[in-house]
């Protein structure tokens, strides 16, 4: 591993921003530190800048201890999610600016701020100030910044969260070519998210992080498929996993007084107990013979809608295909596909999964 | 509606600017007056209803001994006074905001707001109750009615202005801006001079704008601290107000103590809208 971290703590008052955070990371891959808002990702990524100094850990990068490293000496560049710029300097100085710190050749310069501009398909805006830019275009500007510094850890700190969604689209397609050709095997980068979809597209491996804490580190088709707790499984799916409290109970799954379903085979292994089921929103759909539920909500979302359900004590969000109109109070036969249900022991973590069987 | 709103609105304007600017052509037409113009009664148009002449103006550079108040001497006494004054407290106030903005002092119950609400604290009291402190170490330091001295304390009147302004102004600059700079390889300070510093500007005008003017404008420290050596610009003027207030040299001298002002205004005024943050944090 070329950046290991090693129980990185930080508590600037009552609340744990990083909570004995460990990681190992490899030059040539790209991470994705996956949390909610305030799950520490910021947190993190500044004290991998040195921008934050944590009060316990350490972190070595090729072997080099990084807390005797200032902030200005570390071959870090970032990315932040508000476009941060220099606005008293045109493109081409901005994208300058950390070479110029370097005191490198003119010719260097030159040659890395216009191979930069190339990538981020800004060719020809050398010359205007950042002010003169959209806002797709001034984020693109600080991510030329720091590809030319050609940095060992790239930090990417949701860097397209404020963009529209078009623009988010186009951007993160094109990240994927920018890193692949621009971020060479001698880099390592991290981006953070709070978009489970934006994770798993991006590929990599992904850090689940949530309150501070580092909860699962994996590909990210592992975490997907076999995520490690309840927890997990909220942050990384988009809607959160629906989990329900129910027990096994001879061949059938009971949830509250209403749901009852048969034990999948992945199941067959698990002791009659109480667990927590559950069940992605995409593997819930409408179904003449499925179980009754009383819509809450229906959320048009293009060409899928979202519908809240509740039952007895139990809300579920099912995703469905094409527009979907309820009113609140409809009752809707739903099937829950228990051939994908998961289960979660009484402490939280995964003991069946439809993809690996038990745990 | 529309047309009702253009018309209160571009009748507004004419109002207020009646009130700004009717001061100052009273001003300049009295300026050009002598005794029997102004004691005969209200007139404003020279030429037609009165004979304008120069002397209201030929009084400011006469030496005393020759009738006059030579407002000269005081006027330059003015500019470096102010100017120096404004531009060291632009200086320090503007290094002492950016610490109180971007990092965290704490001693006791004491923090940076408090800190700051010291500074603007200085020009909440009374300026008497400052009075005799300052005279009294002024005449400690031997620099009793001496432009050091009046520079001195002046700083102290107008830096607490410069600090207040200059720490809302940074505390709206995005400390992302910073931060980029140091990962980009800036120590702490050319972080600050290369970067923040060049992205202050407006705000530095701002604060030297209203350093200016507070500095210009005092009279009272001007007064209590100078004696014959040195006088600035309002203390003379005072003087010329004898037994027979001579309005036409008031007047005159109104509108050149007032001139630099409306220069600077006019100069800033473009600065500002020049220079903004836009672009840095969109």
């Amino acid at each position: 591993m070329d950046l290991i971290a090693k129980g990185l703590t930080y508590k600037p008052e009552d609340e744990f921003h990083l909570n004995d955070v460990s990681f190992g990371m490899q030059k040539g891959e790209l991470y994705t530190i996956l949390g909610r808002t305030l799950s520490g990702k910021t947190t993190l990524l500044k004290t991998i800048a040195g921008l934050i100094t944590p009060e316990g850990g350490r972190m070595l990068f090729n072997d080099q201890d990084l807390g005797q490293v200032p902030v200005w000496e570390r071959n870090i560049a970032m990315v932040y999610q508000q476009f941060i710029n220099y606005p008293h300097l045109t493109v081409f100085d901005n994208i300058a600016f950390p070479l110029r710190q370097r005191k490198l050749d003119d010719g260097i310069i030159r040659g890395r701020v216009m191979d930069s501009l190339e990538s981020v398909g800004l060719t020809g805006f050398e010359g205007r100030k950042i002010q003169a830019l959209s806002g797709g275009q001034q984020q693109r500007v600080a991510l030329a910044r720091s590809l030319a510094k050609q940095a060992g850890i790239l930090l990417l700190d949701e860097p397209l969260v404020n963009l529209d969604y078009k623009l988010r689209e186009q951007l993160r397609e094109e990240f994927r070519n920018i890193f692949s050709d621009k971020v060479s095997s001698n880099s390592i980068l991290i981006y953070s998210s709070t978009d489970p979809l934006e994770a798993m597209q991006l590929g990599g491996d992904i850090i689940i992080l949530d309150e501070g804490r580092v909860l699962q580190q994996g590909p990210a088709h592992e975490i997907f498929e076999n995520p490690a707790n309840t927890r997990v499984a909220e942050i990384s799916n988009d809607p959160a996993m629906n989990l329900l409290s129910g027990a096994i109970d001879g061949s059938k799954i009971v949830i509250g007084d209403d749901i009852k379903l048969a034990v999948p085979a992945h199941f067959k292994s698990l002791t009659p107990s109480a667990y927590t089921f559950g069940i992605r929103a995409s593997d819930v759909s409408l179904h003449q013979k499925g179980l009754p539920f009383k819509v809450e909500l229906a959320e048009i979302s293009g060409s899928e809608t979202f519908l809240h359900v509740q039952s007895g004590r139990h809300t579920i969000v099912g995703l469905l295909d094409m527009v979907q109109n309820f009113d609140a109070g409809d009752v809707v036969n739903l099937k829950l596909d228990a051939t994908r249900l998961y289960a979660f022991g009484q402490d939280g973590a995964l003991v069946s999964s439809p993809f690996a069987g038990d745990f | 509606m529309l047309n009702l709103y253009t018309f209160l609105k571009y009748g507004f304007i004419c109002i207020w600017s009646m009130f700004v600017v009717a001061p100052f052509l009273w001003a300049l037409s009295t300026s050009f007056k002598d005794f029997q113009s102004v004691t005969s009664g209200a007139t404003y148009i020279p030429w037609l209803q009165f004979e304008p002449t120069l002397e209201g103006w030929r009084v400011l550079w006469k030496t005393p001994a020759s009738g006059g108040v030579d407002i000269v001497e005081p006027y330059f006494n003015s500019i470096i006074v102010t100017c120096s004054a404004s531009l060291i407290s632009i200086l320090l106030g503007t290094l002492a905001a950016y610490a109180l903005s971007r990092f965290t002092f704490k001693a006791g119950f004491i923090k940076n707001n408090d800190i700051t609400f010291f500074f603007i604290s200085q020009r909440i009291m009374p300026p008497v109750v400052l009075s005799i402190p300052f005279f009294i170490m002024l005449g400690y330091l031997g620099l009793l009615d001496s432009l050091v001295g009046l520079i001195m304390v002046y700083i102290v009147l107008l830096m607490p202005i410069a600090v207040w302004i200059m720490v809302d102004f940074f505390n709206k600059v995005p400390r992302e801006i910073d931060e980029t700079a140091l990962i980009d390889g800036c120590n702490p300070y050319q972080a600050f001079f290369k970067v923040v510093l060049p992205n202050s500007i407006p705000g530095m005008i701002v604060a030297g704008m209203f350093c200016l003017i507070f500095g210009w404008t005092d009279f009272f420290f001007a007064f209590i601290l100078t004696f014959t050596e040195v006088q600035l610009l309002p203390v003379r003027i005072v003087a010329l107000n004898s037994s027979i207030t001579p309005w036409w040299s008031l007047s005159a001298s109104a509108l050149i103590s007032v001139a630099p002002l409306i220069v600077v205004a006019f100069i800033v005024e473009r600065f500002l809208s020049k220079g903004n943050l836009s672009g840095a944090l969109k």
